[in-house]
């Protein structure tokens, strides 16, 4: 599986996690999913996790729901949701498995010493339950 | 008819319908109604003991059923309900 994501909306993306480090950043992916996946542009939101936002994400469900009703508006799909990962590697966490729902790109980046570093990316496998990663192009 | 906003990541088990219409008098029925047309959508709306999964909020216009009567809250005519996927995530297991 191929993700296409222009320089531009990954350096934005970038920029928002790296602000929102020392704790985890999150935001939505929108782009079109005819033959190739592309990721046309990003939209920050707020990590609404009350505890360790260091440590965990979550997005409101009327920021979610928000994103779904922008995206039906621009015609645009809500292909999935990006996130970082204070000092630690960019690799989905039980956590992360646990919660994922299919169809969406999970971007995950992560952020060692408020600098972004390797850059992921997963959908999970509704057979196996586990998550397959995709090559970013 | 009621209109339910179908989440993007459970499309393709709605035939890539972004909304539905419903009859259904209550949100319980309404989203009830859905598994009825579209059996494979269930797994991902109800867990084993057929109760609505904890990952899965319901919101009647914009509150979520939960502060209201939760799936015997009332649905009219001209309401619009959506269907929310928990979205969370992170480092720790």
């Amino acid at each position: 599986m191929n993700l296409k994501i222009e320089d531009s909306v990954l350096k934005e993306i970038c920029l928002h996690l790296t602000e929102s480090y020392p704790n985890e950043g999150c935001g939505f992916l929108y782009g079109t999913d005819g033959g190739e996946r592309q990721i046309l542009f990003s939209a920050k939101t707020s990590n609404s996790k009350s505890g360790d936002q260091k440590r965990r994400f979550e997005i409101s469900p009327e920021d979610y729901m928000h994103a779904e009703k922008f995206a039906i508006e621009k015609n645009f799909s809500l292909l999935g949701i990006y996130h970082s990962h204070p000092d630690y590697p960019a690799l989905p966490s039980e956590h992360d498995l646990s919660v994922a729902f299919p169809f969406f790109s999970y971007i995950i980046i992560s952020v060692l010493k408020g600098k972004t570093g390797e850059i992921t990316s997963w959908r999970l496998n509704e057979n196996s339950k586990k998550f397959e990663k995709e090559i970013i192009l | 008819m009621a209109k339910i906003i179908i989440p993007t990541p459970l499309r393709k088990f709605t035939g890539n319908n972004a909304f539905l219409e419903t009859n259904g008098k209550t949100i319980g029925k309404a989203i009830y109604g859905i598994t009825e047309t579209f059996p494979e959508i269930k797994q991902h709306l109800y867990d084993k003991d057929g109760k609505l999964r904890s990952f899965v909020r319901v919101f009647l216009g914009d509150t979520d059923v939960r502060t209201l009567s939760g799936e015997l809250t009332e649905v009219g005519p001209t309401d619009t309900i959506s269907i929310i996927p928990a979205i969370a995530g992170g480092i720790k297991g």
